[in-house]
């Protein structure tokens, strides 16, 4: 016998208004995240860091409130499917906040929905300086490349003479090299080439031969973490770059926590700016790694993008208990774009109200053996509260 | 002119190095592809697990590197007799459609294996000490571990040319290749060849992947990111051939060198740009036989 589908959808439309009531204080969080394709290694540090979060802080929410995750796949740097799924999450599922998003162009695709929708949208990674401003209901836990990439030009003026800059051809790449070229000009170095090597390309020998032949006294380099990142170091070991006195500079995003084991001794010695490292001895992030390590394993380390989703997280907690679970759109955002927190493991981080986006520290780390294992070891503060370069830049 | 003679000889040297590496990941290939006629897309599944077996020999069991590199040539091997008997002889006589369809379906359920075992993130490789760093040649210094994969393909290839052009079991294979059924009538036994044939093919992907983890990281999508360099190697090369894909590795490796080192802007799409123009010169292949 075929039942007839409207009278499924009958039975179906009335199961969920039996159950509501029951669910009033429930808060709805829709998790958009890369869980397959070749993201998915970074959607998972942020699947994991909201899942952390969540798991610790049940207890930290009003009385009677309850958080529901619901989360789903994007498959990689995907705007349409990331438009689609965010759509059924506000227009099927009725979630209140949306969070997550590795990917920049995911975010432009959603812009448009949490602008007509008004549903808060907090980016647990996605860091493309401009995207932000594209929604009035979107914020940023995360970071733009420019916040480390412009003060490790400055810094790197104050220690190097001639530089060279080796981004992968992308559009983080390009506003990186932008930044520190910048940052390094003004700090009076001089920047002998810049060269835009191809995110598809395995080997990295001979852009790396051309610049040891040019000879700088500083590399900048910025490739996605992982095995683009750690081929570009092993081609600089392999040809005695370091030997030939020319250092390895570059944003975190080339020595990621989670990453850094799998990169070995290639990676020792290179120094970056970054807002996050796993080995920083701040008590809040030794009890945030601590619990990450029993949650997860031992042998793995939370990489920024935890901290970013971790972070995320916590601004929509605190939303959610100066409201009493009751989202309201614009309320949340007033209180999204009002966050500060001291108690990241990234150290002091808070939301500039004027461009909704994220004011970080940064920190100067070296790569190091510490206990046998490689770890970004902080060596100064260079400042504990940066907005983001671009749009500083844009205002004179 | 002292700098551009030294310039010509490091981007000589990295040119064949890079040739080594491509051919290093595509001479199983060449084997089932070249060889067999078969298409096997999901070559890189087998030099994907060869990497795996090779690092998980190196850091969990802490197996000297040759022992290591022999596992992955064993191991893939044995396991891809297996897969043979199982489902690829269903296969042979097939249509290159159903063949690609079905290696096309092997990549996909072998990334998700990966990736359930060994998780999303690469496997670093730990390479015996006398391996690593720079070596210095004619005043100029070149990666150790690049000089011996150039000198350890190059006997890899003489090996197999001698085994198929000059053995009785690669004249068997050559005359199975060609026509099956008259191969069959004078005695050849055709099907026990072909397993024989198919496991040293994925022996060497699985070989070849261990060798090159080094340089062409080991992680869940490597089968689908390859997949394009392997077959343009074999393509490049001439199907039916096995010197045709050597000399297109290295002509492919150095150029690609070449040009990355000279015009770095343009790096990201000469290897393409090649191939279209070599093929559009010799559409067969630089040593395929014409149909």
């Amino acid at each position: 016998m075929r039942i007839p589908a409207s009278f499924c959808m009958t039975v179906a439309v009335l199961a969920m208004a039996w159950a509501s009531p029951a669910a009033a204080q429930t808060v709805k969080i829709g998790l958009i995240s890369s869980y397959s394709g070749p993201g998915a290694a970074q959607g998972d540090q942020v699947d994991k860091g909201v899942k952390l979060y969540m798991k610790l802080h049940a207890d930290k929410l009003p009385p009677g409130v309850k958080v529901e995750l619901i989360t789903r796949d994007d498959t990689g740097p995907n705007g349409d499917v990331a438009k689609r799924v965010a759509q059924e999450l506000i227009v099927r599922d009725k979630v209140q906040i949306l969070t997550g998003v590795v990917w920049t162009p995911n975010m432009a695709a959603i812009a448009p929905l949490t602008a007509e929708a008004k549903v808060p949208f907090v980016s647990a990674n996605a860091s493309g300086a401009k995207v932000v401003g594209m929604s009035p209901y979107m914020t940023r836990l995360s970071f733009t490349l420019c916040q480390s990439a412009y003060p490790l030009g400055q810094w790197a003026a104050k220690k190097y003479k001639r530089a060279y800059s080796a981004v992968s051809d992308f559009a983080p790449g390009h506003e990186a090299e932008g930044c520190f070229v910048r940052g390094f000009k003004e700090g009076g170095g001089e920047v002998i080439g810049t060269v835009r090597i191809p995110l598809a390309n395995p080997d990295f020998v001979p852009f790396m031969q051309r610049i040891k032949d040019a000879k700088p006294d500083a590399l900048f380099a910025f490739n996605p973490a992982g095995k683009q990142a750690t081929a570009m170091m092993k081609a600089y070991g392999d040809l005695g770059m370091d030997k030939a006195n020319i250092k390895y500079l570059g944003t975190g995003d080339i020595t990621t926590d989670e990453e850094l084991q799998g990169m070995g001794d290639a990676a020792l010695g290179v120094i970056t700016v970054h807002h996050y490292s796993a080995a920083a001895d701040r008590p809040a992030n030794k009890a945030f790694v601590a619990a990450y390590k029993k949650e997860y394993g031992a042998d793995l380390n939370p990489g920024f993008m935890v901290v970013g989703a971790w972070d995320a997280m916590d601004a929509i907690y605190t939303a959610i208990r100066a409201q009493g679970g009751k989202i309201d759109p614009d309320k949340t955002m007033e209180i999204l774009t009002h966050y500060k927190s001291t108690t990241s493991p990234r150290g002091p981080v808070s939301v500039d109200p004027a461009t909704r986006d994220v004011i970080n520290p940064e920190y100067l780390r070296e790569v190091r053996k510490v206990g046998g294992k490689l770890a970004n070891v902080e060596l100064e503060t260079i400042t504990n509260a940066i907005k983001d370069p671009l749009k500083e830049f844009e205002k004179k | 002119m002292d700098a551009l003679l030294s310039s010509l000889v490091s981007v000589a040297f990295h040119g064949v190095a890079y040739g080594m590496i491509l051919y290093v990941i595509s001479v199983g290939l060449s084997v089932t592809m070249g060889l067999m006629g078969f298409t096997n897309l999901a070559h890189g599944v087998f030099a994907m697990a060869g990497g795996y077996i090779l690092v998980s020999a190196l850091s969990r069991f802490d197996l000297p590197f040759p022992l290591a590199l022999a596992l992955s040539f064993v191991l893939v091997a044995a396991v891809s007799v297996v897969l043979e008997r199982l489902l690829y002889a269903r296969l042979y006589g097939a249509s290159e459609l159903e063949q690609v369809l079905f290696t096309i379906g092997l990549i996909f359920m072998s990334v998700a294996v990966a990736r359930m075992i060994f998780g999303t993130l690469q496997q670093p490789v730990e390479l015996p000490e006398s391996l690593k760093g720079p070596l210095a040649l004619f005043g100029r210094e070149f990666p150790i571990y690049r000089v011996f994969l150039i000198v350890f393909s190059s006997s890899m290839i003489a090996v197999l040319w001698f085994g198929v052009e000059r053995t009785l079991w690669g004249a068997m294979v050559r005359a199975a290749v060609d026509n099956r059924a008259m191969a069959q009538a004078i005695g050849i036994n055709t099907k026990r060849l072909f397993t024989i044939t198919f496991a040293v093919g994925s022996g060497l992907a699985g070989l070849g992947g261990a060798l090159g983890a080094e340089i062409i990281a080991i992680q869940p999508t490597y089968p689908f990111e390859q997949l394009v360099y392997f077959l343009i190697v074999v393509s490049v090369g001439g199907m039916g051939s096995l010197r045709g894909p050597f000399v297109a590795a290295l002509l492919i490796g150095v150029t690609d060198t070449a040009c990355k080192y000279w015009l770095p802007q343009f790096g990201a799409f000469f290897i393409y740009v090649a191939t279209i123009g070599l093929l559009l010169w010799r559409p067969a292949g630089l040593f395929g036989k014409s149909a």
